[in-house]
């Protein structure tokens, strides 16, 4: 005989739980259970639909960027050409600056890849688009043929002058050393106002295009998406990652997930999300793997809400 | 031509026995998962709480959403921001997903409490595990599928928890075509596949009995006959 006569063990072993039941039955209609479930739910989720709908915010475009807040475009701009934005300091798989990437201890998973899904921010985000003007601005030939060292001379000096001018305006920076990096931003706003920069930044080129990676990616680094979506509660301080737009439930079984991000190690740390992942990995693996843990697997012994559950059975024993 | 492959009894019981690969297969099948055990007509008498509503309830709640997903792919990932039949249809989608989560929840902590794993039932919990965690991913996949702002920001976001473990160089959240597919055809086949197997394993295995039932137990005692198996048993 085992020493509990309760058992929380997975093992196939000689009790009640291992052998089939030999006791009272009930009737039991599993059909007529799915149908009465089926309706049900139905109803439920009409009802549901009917009453609160779904939201669906449309989505941003570079155009209604740019016509909001052209100064937040230009500098964005100027920091894609001085590569100074979050995506070219990004690293892989994006590319390849050094000590970017997320680390777990001595691991760098995110550096296994490669760059794998390369961006250079200068040439994909400004200067390849520009080119696709029907007159190309002559500023793209002076960026070609200055040094590094003189593309970021110029982009940072344009950037502290944005910085400094009155509503970070561009029409308000006084006269510099900014090389064509004016003439490139201005170009780029103009052609963003327009609507012609949404088509030709994620689809270089191409008719088809499913990919929308470069777009995503220079919308985040300015300031106007993330600041829509920060009022929208979806920043990840904000617990952003289960919510959605509107009051709407969003993914709230991710609720775990997004509450690692709110608290320490994890809030401070530069790598947050490696840390993140792998402790939702270790917490998912140990539930999946409850029945085979002692202790954890004997909760529902020491907590017996099983009790309430049976609480029928238990009554007529 | 007649095949003539009647199973030969054993001297032990009389269990039949196959001498085919086809016939040994139906032969394991029909051992491990008998027609009256498949779908049975009794139930075990502690089979009586709200908390088995809620397994029920989750493959309700899959049946809508795989019905109004089949509507939605039908008409592709854009029209339900231009037609208000769509909205509805992408409503119905949305709320099936969240009652869904709500009774699987509900029900993997009941299970939980019920530490349902017990007498050789380890596989249907980890299945259930699995159906949680692929069912989170294709929910995911979902919300990236919308091709509205929330989309493009949740793909901004996301991207960051999948490169830094070097996912993301190719589950590339921001390829709509790549998330598409995953969405609508690899993802909800793993699920559906995962809870086929999940619920066939259920009733293999019986449900399970109450932690501290005992065999002093009236009901476990009783020799009374069972009004529910009694008309099968007398056929
Ligand atoms: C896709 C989601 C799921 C569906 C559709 C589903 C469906 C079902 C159904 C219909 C049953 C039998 C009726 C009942 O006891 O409620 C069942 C039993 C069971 N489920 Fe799930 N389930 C799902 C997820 C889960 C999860 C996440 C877990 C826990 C990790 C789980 C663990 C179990 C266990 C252990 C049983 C056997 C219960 C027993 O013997 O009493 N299931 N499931």
């Amino acid at each position: 005989m085992t020493k509990s006569p309760v058992s929380t063990s997975w093992r196939t072993r000689d009790d009640i739980a291992s052998r089939p039941w030999g006791g009272t039955l009930r009737e039991y209609d599993l059909f007529k259970e799915l149908v009465v479930g089926v309706v049900v739910v139905g109803l439920l989720v009409l009802g549901l639909s009917a009453v609160f709908s779904s939201p669906d915010d449309p989505s941003v475009t570079l155009k209604s960027w740019a016509q909001a807040q052209p100064a937040d475009f230009v500098a964005t701009a100027t920091a894609e050409l001085g590569g100074t934005s979050g995506t070219a300091g990004y690293g892989p798989p994006y590319n390849s600056t050094p000590d970017a990437s997320q680390k777990l201890g001595p691991i760098d998973l995110q550096s296994l890849s490669g760059v794998r899904l390369p961006i250079d921010t200068a040439t994909d985000f400004v200067i390849s688009p520009l080119q696709t003007l029907p007159t190309a601005p002559a500023a793209i030939d002076e960026w070609t043929k200055a040094s590094d060292a003189q593309h970021a001379a110029w982009t940072t000096a344009y950037a502290d002058a944005l910085g400094k001018a009155p509503d970070n305006d561009p029409a308000k920076v006084p006269p510099g050393d900014y090389g064509p990096v004016p003439a490139l931003t201005g170009a780029l706003l103009a052609m963003a106002q327009q609507g012609t920069l949404d088509p030709v930044l994620s689809a270089k080129g191409s008719f088809y295009n499913t990919d929308y990676k470069a777009s995503i990616l220079f919308l985040g680094d300015g300031s106007y998406f993330p600041g829509l979506a920060d009022a929208q509660h979806l920043t990840g301080d904000q617990w952003g990652m289960m919510n959605e737009t509107g009051n709407y439930p969003g993914q709230s079984w991710l609720w775990l997930f997004s509450a690692l991000y709110q608290v320490e190690p994890f809030k401070s740390s530069p790598n947050a999300d490696v840390l993140v992942v792998f402790s939702m990995v270790i917490l998912t693996l140990l539930l999946t793997l409850v029945p085979f843990i002692p202790g954890l697997r004997s909760l529902p012994r020491r907590i017996p809400v099983h009790r309430l559950i049976w609480r029928d059975y238990y009554k007529h024993r | 031509m007649t095949v003539d492959h009647e199973p030969v009894s054993t001297a032990d019981g009389g269990e039949p026995r196959f001498s085919t690969w086809t016939g040994k297969a139906r032969g394991w099948a029909l051992r491990r998962l008998p027609p009256d055990k498949l779908l049975p007509e009794g139930q075990p008498s502690y089979v009586s709480s709200w908390i088995y509503v809620f397994g029920m309830g989750a493959v309700a709640a899959l049946v809508y959403i795989i019905g109004s997903g089949i509507v939605l792919a039908l008409n592709g990932p854009t029209w339900f921001h231009v037609s208000s039949l769509g909205r509805f249809i992408n409503s119905t989608h949305l709320w099936s997903v969240e009652l869904f989560f709500m009774f699987m929840v509900i029900h993997l902590w009941g299970k939980f409490w019920m530490a349902a794993w017990r007498g050789g039932r380890v596989l249907t919990w980890i299945t259930g595990m699995l159906a949680f965690v692929v069912s989170i991913v294709t929910a995911f996949t979902g919300y990236l599928l919308q091709t509205n702002f929330d989309s493009q920001w949740i793909a901004f976001q996301a991207k960051d928890a999948l490169n830094a473990v070097g996912i993301g160089a190719w589950f590339n959240v921001a390829d709509l075509g790549q998330i598409l597919m995953w969405h609508i055809t690899l993802l909800p086949l793993a699920v559906a596949v995962v809870v086929a197997l999940h619920v066939v394993l259920v009733r293999m295995h019986g449900v399970v009995p109450p932690l501290e039932a005992a065999a002093s137990d009236a009901q476990l005692s009783s020799a009374t006959p069972n009004p529910a198996t009694e008309s099968e048993h007398r056929k």
